[in-house]
């Protein structure tokens, strides 16, 4: 991972000293042991901020929308998949962007860790190859990174940038015969009863501090419909009826553009694993459409096109 | 306990459209038990919540004045959902009002003083209360020279006109109308912006406050006006605007700075803003 | 005073037994955290934590909270009519509380109960609540209390405060609500002076843990439209994702909003905690936005905390250290480096 570091860091120094671009956009290292902060380098004298390891969880594209500069910034397999649908979507423009590819070796869960030391609070992670070590007062354990990826990144089938302008290194091996809907298929075999039943339980611990809509880069109405009052989509109290309106519609509104980064989870502040519901809409639009989001930049997503040929009755 | 979240339950006694572009509407109320009027003791310059069963509360200046007695009135321009409801509401329908909130201008410090009014657009409200408390028999003689500088965009915007007519008759008050434009052959007052009328019109100083009302962009160009003319930034007063929920400084919403807008303020004097961050 | 020590079975009978005279609240383990429940139809109290994930505040403020209720049924006398909505202020008790969301408490009452306007829900339901403080033995290494105010073992706003002294709790009461509570316990023996010693060396050996530190002596005298224009706030403010997870966990974060929700022609005034990181919060009617720029709104929740509050009520910063946006904060944004930026400006 240091490699990964001294590279961008080196990129970026040049990016800016030759004015390629205004401004360069990565990560910090964070100053809690598993998070970084994302951070924004103008002056080349600083681009030793710069940082890569495996908790960069937060989807840096979030910062792209409606910046009219040129900007450096780096970009794994999903965020890659971000940027394109960014681009697509007329959130930014291709020509203003100087992706620094990262080929991405998955994020580790910081909270499948805390879990695995019992909860003991954990003060320091280092990084050796495939494993990595964490301690804090009194204790001390190594594990293999393998075991302690996020759920999405262990299914992960485009780990290496889809869309980049240069890379820091030479692209991994994409995972091969995973099948990434396994939770998926096992919520569609529930009756309606039971789904009722998992969902609620599943978000029963929401606060609605919209981290995970805010964590999202495709989360970028200037008005989201919860904040909309006129007319007022849904109510703003804690009602369990209002919590899960908002989950669901913002799943939907995700529908064939969610590229399963896992901000949304990584960011939640009570853990709802809430990739339950955008999972299952990326699983329709590709049995569907055949569609994966941001894979390609010369196709409209399949929610957005209008096709004469459509099997459906209705667009006739 | 007393609940100071509680309004006071009113019935809409009449409804009066101000403006040709029917967006602005005085609502009088009367309040449904007597005693809630007595409660309701306000000073101009003061606000209330409006507060509707099922659509919400909104901040408004206090259009009337205490010296009217027996109703309190509004002035209500039409903008979100609570206001566009109200507009649609009709005479005799029940409702509520919870205040008199924030504080209000400076009546004291004023006494003995001349005093310029200036107003722009539908933000005349709690000045239309000024000037209805200042000349009142009961408090004229407690003020000299009052001047009062008020515009609007057209003489169809303007709020209160057959007041302003009255007003314009009465030689105790000094009445500068102004529009920004008309085509009407008939104008017979000023055309121009509010911060030209000011220079032209405001000839000193001397002795005398400036309460100013109106949309940031009047506030920002009459300020210099009357610092030239020699205001010092102590006696320019002024109201602001801002979003609100309680009204009574608890929910944190209206800050500027250490102040709450609707709690320390909506009155603040321009040396006052001065000290406070440029955030309203 | 009475001081009390109990071993832990007899310490989780007493609780169930105070529930005859109190609504008793208590840490559970839920998933990967503990938060505070009320303690009925077998929940378990859990008192193996270093803080619950959201603090109490919800328990004196809940996060909605019906205000009023009303018909719209014009057929009925009072359509139309806000009226006070019954509520329960019975005897409550917060068992397991840390000090630092016990200090917070105090500093937000000057909020919610000054001279000029007194909340009544948040004052009755204070005024109901006896709290017994939960000493800290092990603080998390983002925890900064002893600088502000607070500390592991701190007594401030607490009516009694309990010591985890491994096979036993030693309780101690406070004040008359504290000792009010600890009497009407049947079980637990009077404290000796070897256990007592025991807590002591324990609360000054956990001062000594805390390993974060702020400074805020420079705060009050600095100059408010200075600190407003430092340059920090746009390298500060850059990762922010305007969420409400610091608001929503912060003990001493208080601003609300107010909603009427309709159900038919019933209705109900509701208050929801909000937060100064969305944009909504300041957006006026007419389209206008003071705080419209993310910026504006890391600085103001800043502010507000070590400087505005600071200035209003001489009553230091409105934040007790617990730690909880460092850990939490989605994209790192670190309070403790925002205190050095400003106390240092």
């Amino acid at each position: 991972m240091f490699e990964y570091t001294r590279k961008i860091r080196e990129i970026a120094r040049k990016l800016l000293e030759k004015g390629t671009v205004d401004v360069f956009i990565g990560y910090r290292k964070g100053t809690v042991a598993m998070m970084n902060e994302p951070v924004l380098i103008k002056d080349p004298a600083e681009v030793d901020f710069l940082h890569w390891d495996s908790h960069c969880g937060l989807n840096l594209c979030n910062y792209l929308t409606g910046r009219t500069d040129r900007i450096g910034l780096v970009a794994n397999g999903c965020n890659s998949r971000n940027i394109v649908t960014h681009i697509i979507e007329n959130q930014i423009k291709r020509e203003q962007l100087y992706i620094v590819g990262i080929p991405c070796r998955g994020i580790i869960d910081h909270r499948a860790v805390k879990r695995a030391v019992g909860n003991r609070e954990i003060l320091e992670v280092g990084e050796e190859g495939e494993s990595f070590t964490v301690s804090g007062k009194g204790f001390q354990e190594v594990f293999q990174k393998k075991d302690f990826l996020r759920t999405n990144c262990a299914v992960c089938v485009h780990r290496n940038p889809v869309e980049y302008d240069e890379m820091v290194a030479d692209p991994v091996p994409e995972l091969e015969g995973v099948n990434p809907f396994k939770d998926v298929e096992g919520i569609e075999k529930k009756s309606a009863d039971e789904k009722r039943q998992f969902f609620t339980q599943l978000i029963a611990s929401c606060i609605r501090c919209y981290a995970c809509r805010n964590a999202c880069p495709l989360c970028y109405c200037p008005t989201c419909f919860v904040d909309e009052s006129r007319p007022q989509w849904v109510g703003k109290s804690i009602d369990p009826v209002d919590t899960m309106t908002f989950h669901f519609l913002r799943a939907y509104h995700c529908a064939g553009r969610c590229t399963d980064c896992g901000a949304c989870e990584r960011v939640c502040p009570v853990g709802i694993p809430m990739r339950q519901f955008t999972k299952k809409l990326n699983k329709d639009v590709f049995e569907y459409f055949g569609w994966e989001a941001g894979v390609r930049a010369d196709q409209r997503p399949p929610l957005d096109v209008y096709r004469v040929d459509d099997y459906n009755e209705f667009v006739k | 306990m007393h609940n100071p979240y509680l309004p006071y339950p009113v019935r809409i006694d009449q409804i009066t459209t101000e403006t040709e572009d029917r967006n602005l509407k005085t609502f009088r109320f009367v309040f449904l038990d007597p005693e809630d009027e007595k409660k309701f003791s306000y000073i101009p310059g003061q606000f209330a919540e409006l507060s509707i069963a099922g659509k919400g509360e909104i901040p408004i200046g206090i259009a009337s004045s205490p010296t009217e007695g027996g109703v309190v009135t509004f002035t209500v321009n039409k903008v979100g959902q609570v206001t566009n409801y109200l507009h649609n509401m009709k005479e005799g329908e029940v409702m509520g009002i919870r205040g008199p909130l924030g504080n209000w201008y400076p009546w004291e410090e004023m006494e003995g003083k001349n005093v310029v009014i200036i107003g722009g657009g539908f933000a005349f409200t709690t000045l239309r209360s000024s000037i209805v408390y200042m000349i009142h028999p009961d408090n004229r003689p407690r003020f000299k020279d009052i001047t009062v500088v008020y515009g609007a965009r057209n003489p169809g915007m303007l709020l209160y006109k057959d007041e302003l007519a009255a007003w314009e008759q009465r030689d105790d008050i000094n009445m500068h109308i102004t529009v920004d434009a008309t085509d009407d052959p008939n104008w017979k007052y000023n055309v121009g912006f509010v911060p030209t009328v000011t220079e032209q019109k405001i000839k000193s100083a001397d002795d005398a406050f400036a309460i100013v009302c109106g949309p940031p962009i009047m506030i920002k160009f009459t300020q210099p006006v009357l610092e030239k003319l020699g205001f010092p930034a102590e006696k320019i007063i002024l109201s602001l605007e801002m979003r609100m929920k309680c009204g009574i400084g608890i929910c944190g919403r209206c800050n500027i700075g250490d102040q709450y807008v609707c709690k320390d303020g909506p009155v603040f004097s321009l040396a006052q803003l001065k000290r406070m961050p440029p955030e309203y | 005073m009475l001081e009390k020590s109990f071993t832990k079975e007899e310490w989780t009978e007493a609780l169930k037994e105070l529930q005859s005279a109190y609504k008793v609240f208590v840490p559970v383990k839920e998933g990967d955290f503990h938060n505070f429940r009320p303690l009925k139809n077998g929940a378990k109290p859990s008192f193996d934590f270093q803080n619950t994930r959201l603090s109490a505040k919800s328990i004196i403020f809940p996060q909605s909270e019906r205000m009023f209720e009303y018909s719209l049924d014009d057929s009925k006398e009072d359509a139309h009519i806000i009226k006070e909505t019954p509520k329960d202020f019975s005897t409550q008790a917060i068992v397991g509380i840390r000090p630092c969301d016990a200090l917070a408490f105090q500093l937000v009452r000057i909020n919610f109960d000054n001279p000029q306007y007194r909340d009544p829900w948040w004052i009755q339901r204070m005024n109901a609540t006896t709290i017994v403080g939960f000493g800290c033995n092990e603080p998390c290494a983002s925890c900064f209390c002893t600088s502000v105010g607070s500390g592991p073992f701190c007594e401030k706003g607490l009516d009694a405060l309990m010591v985890d002294l491994g096979d036993r709790f030693l309780v101690k009461s406070l004040t008359t609500k504290g000792e009010a509570l600890l009497g009407a316990l049947k079980s637990g023996k009077k404290a000796d002076g070897t256990v007592l010693k025991q807590a002591q060396e324990l609360a000054k050996g956990s001062e000594k843990k805390i390993s974060s530190t702020v400074p805020t002596d420079r705060l009050k005298d600095k100059v408010v439209n200075e600190l407003f224009s430092a340059h920090f706030w746009e390298r500060i403010s850059f990762a922010c994702i305007n969420c409400g997870t610091c608001t929503y966990l912060c003990p001493t974060c208080w601003c609300f909003d107010i909603q009427d929700e309709t159900c038919g022609k019933e209705g109900d005034r509701i208050r929801n905690w909000d937060a100064c990181m969305f944009p909504i919060f300041t957006l006026h009617g007419s389209g206008h936005n003071p705080r419209d720029k993310k910026l504006q709104r890391v600085r103001q929740r800043f502010m507000h905390k070590l400087k505005y509050y600071v200035d209003k009520y001489e009553n230091g910063v409105a934040c007790v250290g617990c730690g909880r946006c460092v850990q939490f904060c989605p994209v790192n944004i670190d309070i403790r480096e925002v205190f050095g930026l400003m106390n240092g400006y």
